[in-house]
């Protein structure tokens, strides 16, 4: 075998969670491959266990058992100290909910994750408003969430998620909140980003959304019923 | 330092939320305005008492004739001109500032039923200093007048006041035993003291009471030489007071031929006692209004502890979300700490401000008949301050500690 290691590697991983007496099989004996710039997509019926997947692989949550390799380093292995650092430089979160920080301003929601790197003010705001003008917003930095659209919220969140140049990003329902027109814009910006390099891992339960995807993960009762690859559209536009 | 940059975030987040943070200090600048206020009306109270004390002379030894020990009086040798004399040399005596001898006596003032029962004291000017005695009208007596034998007199202000009714008394005669004495100055109003009714006495030169005012006891004369009924040492200093002591002990013992084994017939008093009384008293208080003050800010923390754990619950998600993107359980629990403790120490510092209001209000009620002072000590506001912070870490720990518990997966969850 050549090439570089692939970027994650979950082997026979399982999720089960006791409530009371029974025990609930969130993931069933998952083992997955995924490579440096793939852009995949997990879908299933709501707790088909897509978002089990997505914390563990986003280092929120450990498998019960099964090995999860990130870089080739066993997440098992890493203490919470070193798990939030990995999830600091090498993961960037998108969620359905946008997760914003109530009364901060777009700049400042987009400085967070540097803020607990470590960079240094007057670097933290270089960084983080030049994200905010990746993805469009660089007249609304000083400007509160209840003062931006849904659309222009997910577009912080974003980035946010982005403004550490992370190797992988996690997308949970990343357009469930917000309008198709905009969802559209939302999936380009993530596009973009992906053919500059970044590993996208989207969870969803739109089948317009997945079909973007070079890959398709469907998800039932906890495993893994199908993993489809397609080629790249013939012609983007 | 990296713990500095909690602070902008710190400050960040009290001043998003104006309403709540100004609830959460409300409880530590009571507290601490409380505090400061009752501390200060306490320490105002007893620097006042002090301060009376002080006039009352706590520098004085009080030395008689005769010993007074388990209520029983046993009578001395009369002391004399001479032992005043022998205590007036600064040599023998370096804590002594000086000896004054006084003479007194009790007369009736005035005839038939208007007469009334005063004490004449006969003394030198010395006396108003040691005394701190104050005048109304007129002067005191002068070294010349105590030289010459003159009859002049001091009158307490109660004693002006049934002779002369309130009117313009210097110059006037007033008559002792029968023989008119010009009245040269008035006192001002005291009361009562260790020494007596201030305001119902006279003052004459010692020489003229010594033979004007002859009484059988103490005897008039002794070897010779003109008695004193009390001799009053001033000592340099209150630290300095026992020494004193010693050394008019030692020289009356000498001066009357007592043996090692005779017990002293003199009896040397002070006012130490007065001291530390008032002292016991101003402790007694302080520490009932610092308890008071404990268990207000006792009250404001646990007020404190209260909203920041509605703020942890309130900020879940913001919790989640900021372990999410990469803060350690540390960052977390600093970030709830110093929010918890610049709350605190703002807190205390509006607090302190408003014990200084509250002080200037306090002292305007104040009348000279009911002096209020207020006495906010730089130790007060440092401990003020500190208490506040401590309170902070103290009451914003339990809070913190929970927010670094809650599970990011949950926190994310929950809206």
């Amino acid at each position: 075998m050549t090439g570089p290691p692939p970027l994650i590697e979950i082997r026979n991983l399982t999720r089960t969670y006791n409530i009371g007496r029974t025990a609930l099989h969130a993931l069933k004996n998952v083992s997955l491959t995924i490579e440096h710039g793939e852009y995949v997509a997990v879908v299933g019926t709501s707790g088909s266990g897509k978002s089990t997947l997505l914390n563990i692989l986003g280092l929120l949550d450990r498998p019960t058992e099964g090995t999860y390799n990130i870089r080739k380093q066993d997440a098992g292995d890493l203490t919470d100290r070193q798990r939030t650092t990995l999830r600091n430089r090498e993961i960037g979160f998108v969620f359905q909910e946008f997760n914003l920080l109530a009364r901060a301003t777009a700049r400042r929601q987009a400085e967070l994750p540097l803020f607990y790197a470590g960079v240094s003010r007057k670097e933290s705001r270089r960084r983080a408003l030049n994200a905010l003008a990746q993805v469009g917003l660089a007249d609304r930095a000083d400007h509160r969430p209840e003062e931006l659209s849904g659309g222009q919220r997910q577009r912080v969140a974003i980035a946010r998620a982005l403004v550490n140049s992370p190797s992988l990003l996690l997308a949970d329902e990343p357009t469930g909140a917000i309008d198709t027109q905009t969802g559209e814009e939302v999936m380009a910006l993530f596009e973009q980003r992906h053919l500059e390099g970044l590993t996208l891992l989207i969870v969803t339960h739109d089948r317009e959304i997945a079909a973007r995807a070079r890959r398709i993960i469907t998800l039932r009762d906890g495993a893994v019923i199908s993993d489809e690859r397609r080629p790249a559209p013939a012609a983007a536009p | 330092m990296r713990l500095l940059k909690y602070f902008p975030l710190a400050v960040e987040n009290i001043a998003v939320r104006k309403l709540r943070s100004f609830l959460t200090m409300l409880g530590v600048i009571i507290g601490v305005a409380s505090v400061l206020t009752t501390l200060g009306i306490g320490r105002g109270a007893s620097a006042d008492i002090m301060q009376d004390i002080a006039s009352e002379g706590l520098t004085l030894l009080i030395v008689e004739s005769g010993t007074n020990s388990d209520q029983t009086w046993t009578s001395g040798q009369p002391l004399t001109m001479a032992d005043v004399a022998a205590l007036s040399d600064p040599s023998l005596h370096p804590d002594i500032v000086q000896a004054v001898p006084l003479y007194r006596q009790y007369i009736h003032l005035g005839t038939g039923n208007t007469s009334r029962f005063i004490e004449v004291v006969g003394t030198t000017p010395a006396y108003a200093a040691i005394h701190n005695l104050e005048l109304t009208q007129g002067r005191f007596l002068t070294e010349q007048e105590i030289a010459q034998r003159t009859k002049s007199v001091v009158i307490g202000a109660d004693v002006a006041q049934w002779q002369f009714a309130g009117a313009d008394a210097v110059g006037k005669s007033l008559r002792i035993t029968n023989e008119p004495y010009t009245v040269v100055g008035v006192l001002r109003k005291r009361g009562w003291d260790r020494f007596g009714n201030m305001d119902i006495r006279a003052v004459i030169p010692l020489a003229v009471a010594q033979d004007r005012l002859r009484s059988t006891s103490p005897a008039h004369r002794h070897r010779g030489e003109y008695t004193v009924s009390e001799i009053h040492v001033n000592a340099v200093s209150i630290e300095r007071l026992d020494a004193a002591a010693r050394q008019v002990e030692q020289t009356l013992r000498l001066r009357r031929v007592l043996t090692e084994d005779e017990p002293n017939d003199f009896n040397i008093d002070n006012q130490a006692w007065l001291l530390e009384t008032a002292n016991s008293v101003a402790a007694t208080l302080t520490a009932f209004l610092a308890g008071i003050g404990a268990i207000s800010l006792l009250v404001g923390g646990i007020g404190i502890m209260n909203i920041m754990l509605v703020s942890v619950t309130e900020r879940t998600s913001e919790i989640g979300l900021r372990k999410a993107v990469g803060a350690h359980n540390r960052d977390i629990l600093l970030q709830f700490l110093v929010e918890a403790l610049m709350l605190t120490l703002v807190g205390g510092l509006i607090g302190i401000a408003i014990s200084y209001g509250l002080a200037e209000i306090v002292k305007s009620f104040s009348s000279p008949d009911f002096p209020l002072v207020v006495l906010i000590e730089p130790g007060s506001l440092a401990a003020a301050l500190s208490v506040s912070a401590v309170c902070g870490l103290l009451f914003g720990l339990y809070p913190a500690i929970r927010a670094t518990r809650l599970d990011p997966i949950e926190a994310l969850r929950h809206e």
